[in-house]
């Protein structure tokens, strides 16, 4: 079976993110930047799959300008087989996002599609439910464990105080979670064999989708900031202070 | 318009989170209808029915709605939703699953997890975990919103009389089914909704010392949770994680136990009320963000504290 994961550019999750001084936005200039620690989980799930006879090929999709053929060269580093940029200009929104998805899987036609459950920037968890949605397939979301037999997938959910598993037809969506595996790092021999593998460069227009937003963005601004309040010297000054003075035991 | 709240439950018990929804809800408007879909769930929608502020409850009680499978759910909210001017969900793990589906079913994009209605159309939701906040507005013709629950007081649970409206609507997508459901069970509240936290980290050592942490929070009555140093030592499951990769917490009272204070850990509880500390470690961050900071050893601290309440 084929698996198509989609992975995105985003800032390095340990990069201390600052908002720019005019508020419209956060300030991405020389900033590390690295594939969506959610969306290296989804490769590494199809990698998985692969190993396991279950996969034959897994394509990697990204979404953005040339930098983003980087993470795409990290996917395939990691031993996905093939690379689609679908080159935007604009920072596209969830829905736009979702329909040049969709474009892709008309396309390719996987049996799987697997996503990471939100980004770390935007932090939206949309895009994998949406593709679903438009494509009209089953979904898993907040994956911990994905199992594929008979025809279908068996998706464990990480939901709101403990496991759900659900079964569903394929092709399917399935959305990552932390829980799901752990990311291997790219070996220097594939780092290299990355390079040579195919990546297709696509526009939205190819792909037939007009990318637009409903969403404007006012305004970003750095959230309240916490100064810090006072050292107790004791247990007792410290049960004394949150009875009276915070009053919340 | 009107506003479609969709209702958290269990089918049995209306979730605490759907009062947090209303209140977001009545911020939008004044006329707002809640929706509850499930299965032998008669007893959510006369709860939904009491909660304040709501002006009508729609009850669809069909078998394919029981375990909230997001194919059927939003082909469900999907065609109610399309009369109103905003559908509103939880931010839990179950809005997070059928509202984008919901939103894209209709064609338009989701303001995920909001913290602040400025208006009807422009509303504050977190990006980047926490560490910046965007206004957003929307010209989308249905607004799909999701609502963080610590971003909004709840609504009081009883003082309505809402009418009760029974529809009879069946999506079954057929292409999703439930197999099984585990269920943490522990008589501790959920970390996400918890009042107050007590969260260790590194510091406690290894695994059997959260005991001392289980005893206080029990004395507390509080959840218990862990930063992802913890998580990664494997002292506990990452269930318990709390932080930019686990959950984001915002108790009134957050108490960080043998916890240095990373910027991942303090994303993900830095808007609770009030914050504790408890380290040997004067020079850690973690006292930078805390209201109250005790240097001392948390192996005597903590029991002491215990003892103490």
């Amino acid at each position: 079976m084929k698996i198509l994961v989609a992975v995105k550019r985003v800032i390095d999750y340990n990069v201390k993110v600052r908002v720019k001084a005019d508020h419209s936005d956060v300030d991405l200039t020389n900033v590390k930047m690295a594939i969506n620690p959610f969306c290296e989980i989804a490769v590494e799930e199809a990698v998985r799959l692969k190993e396991k006879g279950v996969a034959t090929e897994i394509v990697v999709v990204s979404l953005g300008t040339k930098e983003c053929q980087e993470q795409i060269r990290t996917a395939l580093a990691l031993g996905a087989d093939r690379g689609i940029q679908v080159e935007t200009d604009e920072n596209p929104g969830s829905l736009s996002v979702a329909k040049l998805l969709k474009a892709i899987v008309d396309e390719e036609k996987p049996d799987l599609v697997i996503l990471g459950k939100q980004s770390i920037d935007s932090d939206n968890n949309q895009t994998g439910q949406m593709l679903a949605a438009l494509s009209g397939l089953p979904q898993g979301t907040f994956a911990s464990e994905v199992t594929i037999e008979d025809g279908k997938a068996s998706v464990t959910r990480e939901v709101d105080g403990g496991l759900q598993t659900v079964s569903l037809s394929l092709p399917a969506i399935v959305t990552t979670d932390l829980r799901l595996n752990e990311p291997r790092y790219a070996s220097l021999p594939n780092i290299m064999k990355a390079k040579r593998k195919p990546l297709d460069v696509k526009t939205p227009a190819d792909l037939g989708v007009e990318v637009t937003s409903s969403l404007n963005t006012l305004k970003v601004e750095p959230p309240a900031e916490r100064s810090a309040g006072i050292r107790v010297g004791s247990v007792d000054e410290l049960i004394e202070k949150l009875k009276t003075e915070a009053k919340v035991i | 318009m009107a506003i479609l709240v969709v209702a958290e439950h269990d089918n049995a018990a209306l979730g605490a989170a759907t009062l947090n929804t209303v209140a977001a809800a009545r911020q939008i408007g004044d006329d707002v209808h809640v929706l509850v879909a499930g299965s032998g769930c008669g007893s959510v929608a006369e709860a939904a029915s009491a909660v304040e502020g709501v002006s009508k409850v729609m009850v669809v009680d069909n078998a394919a709605y029981e375990h909230q499978l997001a194919e059927n759910v939003s082909l469900l909210v999907a065609e109610l939703g399309k009369g109103y001017g905003h559908i509103l969900s939880a931010a839990s793990t179950s809005g997070k699953n059928y509202m984008p589906r919901v939103a894209a079913l209709l064609d338009v994009e989701q303001i995920s997890d909001i913290i602040r209605v400025d208006s009807a159309d422009t509303f504050a939701r977190p990006i980047y975990a926490g560490n910046a906040i965007a206004t957003v507005q929307s010209s989308a013709s249905v607004k799909v919103v999701t609502v963080r629950g610590t971003g909004f007081d709840p609504v009081a649970a009883n003082g309505g009389s809402a009418p009760v409206e029974q529809l009879d609507i069946a999506h079954d997508a057929g292409i999703s089914s439930f197999v099984s459901e585990e269920m943490a069970k522990s008589d501790r509240p959920e970390l996400g909704a918890a009042k107050i936290v007590v969260s260790g980290g590194r510091g406690m050592g290894n695994g059997e010392n959260f005991e001392i942490l289980y005893k206080l929070a029990d004395k507390l009555g509080a959840a218990v949770g862990a930063s992802r140093a913890a998580v990664d030592a494997g002292f506990v499951p990452n269930d318990m994680q709390v932080g930019q990769t686990g959950k984001i917490v915002a108790p009134n009272l957050y108490v960080a136990i043998g916890i240095s204070g990373a910027i991942q850990h303090l994303a993900g509880m830095k808007d609770s009320k009030v914050i504790v500390a408890i380290n040997k470690d004067e020079e850690a961050p973690i006292f930078q963000v805390a209201d109250y900071g005790l240097v001392a050893d948390l192996f005597e601290a903590v029991p002491e504290l215990e003892s103490k309440l």
